[in-house]
């Protein structure tokens, strides 16, 4: 899943969510900034709870993710990170992740990881905005 | 409006259940059925983080529910019941004979099971089991989303819901 120029990062965390949305943000991240190498991406698709954490657990163990990004509060990904964070108060979870988020998150090598999650997550909210259409209800 | 959806599904409480059946039925309450995580805050916590503040979830031994079932059925709100395994659905109905319908979510591979759908993996006694219920009249039906196509007990078991 890596896009040219990826090579040389360090991984540093992991996205994970349906379908195929922790490779669609790694594919993206890797064609904007070159650094989608410091992320791996895991789907939930047709797993069990149990294979979701299972999964997760090997990715963790494996490396050096300190962070762990997902898509939704409820998701089976979220539910596994949140398990595997019992075990590892330091791990960071981020839910709720989109594009801008992780493109913060790998400009801030030089910072601990949870503060970068945290910076990361404000520019994410603040990356939702909406223009045109009517207000007032519908 | 009652409980509109009795759903076996390993994974509980998930996106599929809050946001993808949640929205389109307005489910404004969740019936949790495990005994194990009836019987541990850490657990409850964990689900209950995973909904919006405007859900609320109910967690239940098979006993209690069984006891508390009628009245889940004549709340005002639209509401879903979960079961993580067949086994704990098939007590409840035991208990209370008061489930017209079940919903297979999502029963993922395992040792011994066989798979029938993406999402269904059933071992021989599991699939004994809901054919007995289907025997009571229970109506038994495989549909992960509510887009898709539900797929009677039969389709599944023959694997023509693979096809």
């Amino acid at each position: 899943m890596s896009e040219p120029g990826d090579a040389d990062a360090e991984v540093r965390a992991l996205i994970a969510g349906h379908g195929d949305f922790a490779a669609g943000l790694l594919s993206a991240v890797g064609q904007i900034t070159g650094r989608g190498g410091a992320f791996i991406a895991l789907s939930n698709r047709d797993m069990s709870a149990a294979d979701v954490e299972r999964a997760m657990r090997e990715q963790v163990e494996a490396g050096a993710v300190e962070v762990i990004f997902t898509d939704l509060p409820a998701g089976s990904c979220t539910m596994a990170a949140r398990r595997l964070q019992r075990e590892r108060p330091n791990m960071v979870l981020v839910t709720g992740t989109n594009l801008a988020t992780l493109l913060d998150f790998v400009f801030h090598t030089d910072v601990p990881a949870g503060e970068a999650a945290r910076h990361a997550a404000d520019k994410g909210r603040a990356a939702l905005v909406v223009t045109g259409g009517s207000t007032g209800g519908h | 409006m009652a409980i509109e959806l009795f759903r076996i599904d390993d994974r509980l409480i998930h996106g599929q259940v809050v946001v993808g059946w949640g929205q389109p039925l307005d489910l404004t309450f969740i019936v949790l059925v495990d005994d194990e995580v009836a019987s541990s805050e850490w657990e409850q916590e964990l689900y209950r983080m995973g909904v919006p503040p405007e859900m609320d979830v109910h967690f239940h031994t098979v006993d209690e529910a069984a006891e508390k079932l009628n009245g889940y059925q004549r709340d005002e709100r639209r509401g879903a019941l979960l079961t993580g395994d067949i086994e704990t659905m098939a007590r409840l109905i035991d208990l209370t004979g008061a489930i017209p319908r079940v919903n297979l979510g999502g029963i993922h591979h395992r040792i011994g099971r066989t798979q029938r759908l993406r999402y269904v993996f059933l071992a021989p006694d599991e699939e004994q089991a809901l054919r007995s219920l289907a025997a009571r009249g229970v109506d038994v039906s495989a549909q992960d989303v509510p887009a898709a196509r539900p797929l009677a007990l039969n389709e599944v078991l023959s694997g023509e819901g693979n096809r």
